[in-house]
C-alpha cells in the first residue's frame, strides 16, 4: 500500500508540531523517521495511523483519502513504544484480539483465531508461549508479541513507534536484523520512528530526517550520509566538524589564508565548512591547508581523535588520525578535508 | 507503564541499616503504645458491642432482630445501598475516565469537587437537601405541587447517601487510570475495537481490582452513614429508619440489648468489609506489582 502525506500541518493547542510536511512512501518500502526528540517524528507516525487528525493537509492510502477516517477504518498495524500489551490477557489472546473484536461475518471462529495466533507466534519465533502473560515475558519477547498482534489484522501499513527504544543494546541489534527479515518475508509497507541513526541507516530502505517539525532530507543511507543537504543533517548524521570560513574569488579562506579548497559555484561571503573528522588528508607542507595546534588527543577504539585549535581566534575542530600516525605525537597538525561541503552562513 | 527495565521491588525490611534501626527498648515501647492504642480504641469497643448484644442471651438477640421495625430498618439499609452503590460505580468510572484520559478546562475543579463530601460534615450535606427539597426549600413548593416526596422519605435518604459516598469509587480509580494512561486503549482501537469494546475488554479489566476495592468501601459507608441520613430521614419507625438510625432510637429508649444487637450486625458488616479489603489488598497489590514495569 502506498502512503502519501500531502502538505500536512499539525498543531497542538495552537503550538505547531508539524509544518507543511509532504512524504511519498512506496508500497512495500521500509521507511525510518529519524530525528531528535521534539522533531515531530512520532506525531507524523500517529497522523498516518489516525491516532491524530491533521490540522491541515491530507493523508492518502493508495488513491483513497484517509485523512478523515478513524484508526479502526484505516486498518493499520501500530506497535507502541512500550508495546501496550493487554496485561490481563495471555499472549495468544493479545495476538487474537484484533480478530476477536471484528463484527459479523468478518469475525473468524474462536478456533480459527487460535490457529492464526499460533501461526503468527511461529513467525515471530515465540511458539510455545501462547499461555504466558505479558508480565512473564522479557522485553524482546514483548516486542515480538506486539508485532504479531499488529500483523494479525492484516494491516495495510505497519507503523512502529521507537520499536527498539526500551531494549538493551544486544537485544536491539538482534531484533533489528529480525525485523528486516520479517519485512522482507511479508512485504508490508512499514514506517518506524527512531532517534537512533545507526538503526535508521542500517535498517531502512529510505531514511526521513526530521527536525523541528519539518522534513530535512529523504534518501537512502548512502545519500543521507554522503550528501547531506543541510547543516542540520550534516551535524546530526554521523560525526562532523565545522569551521566558519569565507568564500572569495572561488576560494575558501580561513581568516586571511586560503586553505586550498576551490568552490567556484559557492556564493561570495561568510559560510560554514563541514567535513567528516575521518575524511581528511594529512599534509606535510602547508601550502593551502588548515593548520592547527593540538589541544587534546583521545584514543577512541581504532583511531585517535585530535582536537585542534585553528587560527587567531582558536576555533576548535576535531579530526581522526590512525593510531600509529606520527602526526599524533606532534603539537602541530596540518591537514586538508578530502570530502567537504559549504553552507552559506545563516 | 514505566520503562520496562525498571522494576519496582517491595522494600527489603531485613536490609535496613543499623543507623535507622531503633534499639530493643525503644522498639518495645513503640509497639506497646501502638497495640495499646488499637486495643483500647478499636478492639475493646468491638468486643463491648458483641458482649452487650448477647448480654440477655441468644433469644433476646434474635427477638430484637426479628422485630418488624428492625427488619424494616435492615431492608431500607440494603435498599439504599443497592441503589447508591451502582449509581456511584457509574459516576465513579465516568469521572475517573474523564479526569484520567482527557484534558479539559475545569479538570482541577472537578477533582476538588469529588473530594468535597470528604471535607464537609455529613450533617451539612443532609441540611443542604433540606434547604433544597424541604417545605420551605428552593424546590419545596414545586415538589409539593407535583406530589413528589423527597425529604423524610426513601429518595432523600438515597440522595444523601449518594452524596456522602461518591468519592470512594472515583478516588480509587483516578490515580490508577492516570498511571495506566491511554496506551492500552489506543492499542485496542488500532486493532479495530470500537469504544465500547475497548472499555469492556481493556479498560475495565485493567482497573477491576481497584474498582472492587472502591465498591467495598463505598458499600460499607452507604450502610453505615448516620449524619446526613439522620437529617433527611425524619426517623419514622418502620418507614425511614436505616440501621444506624434505628440503633440510636433503640438506645435512646434504654433498650440497650436491642440497640447492640442491631449494632452488632453493622459491626459484623465492618468486619467482613475489613477482611475482604485485606484479601483484596493482597491480591491487588500482587497484581499491581506484576503489571508495573510493563
Amino acid at each position: 500500500m502506498e502512503v502519501r502525506v500531502a502538505n500536512v500541518r499539525k498543531e497542538f493547542e495552537r503550538f505547531p508540531a508539524l509544518h507543511d510536511v509532504s512524504l511519498d512512501i512506496k508500497s512495500g518500502e521500509l521507511i525510518a523517521l529519524l530525528g531528535p526528540s521534539g522533531s515531530g517524528k512520532t506525531t507524523l507516525l500517529r497522523l498516518i495511523a489516525g491516532l491524530e487528525r491533521p490540522t491541515k493537509g491530507k493523508i492518502f492510502f493508495g488513491e483513497e483519502d484517509a485523512s478523515q477516517k478513524s484508526i479502526q477504518e484505516r486498518n493499520v498495524g501500530f506497535v507502541f513504544q512500550h508495546y501496550a500489551l493487554f496485561r490481563h490477557m495471555t499472549v495468544a489472546d493479545n495476538v487474537g484480539f484484533g480478530l476477536k473484536v471484528r463484527h459479523g461475518p468478518t469475525r473468524p471462529s474462536a478456533q480459527e483465531i487460535r490457529r492464526r495466533a499460533s501461526e503468527l507466534l511461529d513467525l515471530v519465533q515465540l511458539s510455545g508461549l501462547e499461555k504466558r502473560y505479558p508480565a512473564q515475558l522479557s522485553g524482546g519477547q514483548r516486542q515480538r508479541v506486539a508485532l504479531a498482534r499488529a500483523m494479525a489484522i492484516e494491516p495495510r501499513v505497519l507503523l512502529l513507534d521507537e520499536p527498539f527504544g526500551a531494549l538493551d543494546a544486544q537485544v536491539r541489534r538482534e531484533l533489528r536484523r529480525w525485523l528486516r527479515d520479517i519485512h522482507d518475508a511479508t512485504g508490508h509497507t512499514t514506517v518506524f520512528v527512531t532517534h537512533d541513526q545507526e538503526e535508521a541507516l542500517e535498517l531502512a530502505d529510505r531514511v526521513v530526517v526530521m527536525s523541528q517539525g519539518s522534513i530535512e532530507q529523504v534518501g537512502t543511507a548512502d545519500e543521507i550520509y554522503d550528501t547531506p543537504n543541510s547543516p542540520f543533517v550534516y551535524g546530526f548524521i554521523g560525526e562532523s566538524s565545522s569551521i566558519p570560513v569565507k568564500v572569495e574569488d572561488g576560494q575558501v579562506w580561513i581568516a586571511d589564508r586560503p586553505i586550498g579548497l576551490s568552490a567556484p559555484q559557492a556564493p561570495q561571503g561568510e559560510a560554514t565548512l563541514f567535513f567528516r573528522p575521518h575524511d581528511v588528508d594529512l599534509v606535510d607542507e602547508c601550502n593551502g591547508c588548515i593548520a592547527g595546534t593540538v589541544a587534546a588527543s583521545r584514543r577512541v577504539a581504532g583511531t585517535r581523535r585530535v582536537e585542534l585549535e585553528i587560527g587567531g581566534d582558536r576555533q576548535r575542530v576535531e579530526i581522526e588520525l590512525p593510531v600509529d600516525h606520527p602526526a599524533a605525537q606532534k603539537s602541530r597538525v596540518v591537514f586538508r578535508p578530502r570530502r567537504w561541503k559549504l553552507f552559506p552562513a545563516a | 507503564m514505566a520503562d520496562p527495565e525498571i522494576k519496582s521491588y517491595a522494600p527489603h525490611h531485613e536490609s535496613q541499616s543499623a543507623a535507622v534501626t531503633e534499639g530493643r527498648p525503644a522498639k518495645a515501647v513503640l509497639m506497646i503504645v501502638a497495640f495499646a492504642f488499637l486495643g483500647i480504641f478499636l478492639l475493646l469497643p468491638l468486643i463491648v458491642v458483641f458482649n452487650e448484644a448477647f448480654a440477655k442471651g441468644l433469644d433476646a438477640y434474635t427477638e430484637a432482630l426479628a422485630s418488624p421495625d428492625t427488619r424494616s430498618a435492615i431492608r431500607l439499609t440494603l435498599l439504599v445501598a443497592a441503589i447508591s452503590v451502582p449509581l456511584n460505580i457509574v459516576f465513579g468510572i465516568s469521572a475517573a475516565w474523564a479526569i484520567a484520559k482527557f484534558e479539559f478546562k475545569g479538570k482541577a475543579f472537578l477533582t476538588t469537587l469529588i473530594d468535597l463530601p470528604f471535607s464537609v460534615s455529613p450533617v451539612i450535606s443532609g441540611l443542604v437537601y433540606v434547604l433544597l427539597f424541604g417545605a420551605q426549600g428552593l424546590f419545596g413548593a414545586w415538589l409539593k405541587a407535583h406530589g413528589i416526596v423527597i425529604l423524610f422519605a426513601v429518595p432523600g435518604i438515597v440522595l444523601a447517601t449518594v452524596f456522602v459516598t461518591f468519592p470512594f469509587v472515583a478516588r480509587e480509580l483516578i490515580p490508577l487510570m492516570q498511571e495506566q494512561g491511554n496506551g492500552d486503549e489506543e492499542a485496542a482501537l488500532s486493532l479495530g475495537a470500537n469504544g465500547w469494546q475497548a472499555f469492556w475488554y481493556v479498560t475495565l479489566p485493567n482497573v477491576k481490582w481497584g474498582l472492587l476495592y472502591g465498591v467495598l468501601l463505598c458499600n460499607a459507608r452507604a450502610m453505615g452513614e448516620f449524619g446526613a441520613v439522620s437529617v433527611v430521614s425524619g426517623h419514622i419507625r418502620g418507614l425511614t429508619n436505616t440501621m444506624p438510625l434505628h440503633v440510636e432510637i433503640l438506645y435512646n429508649e434504654y433498650n440497650a440489648a436491642a440497640a447492640f444487637a442491631v449494632a452488632s450486625l453493622l459491626a459484623g458488616l465492618a468486619l467482613v468489609t475489613l477482611v475482604l479489603k485485606t484479601l483484596l489488598e493482597m491480591r491487588y497489590g500482587a497484581e499491581l506489582a506484576a503489571t508495573r514495569g510493563h
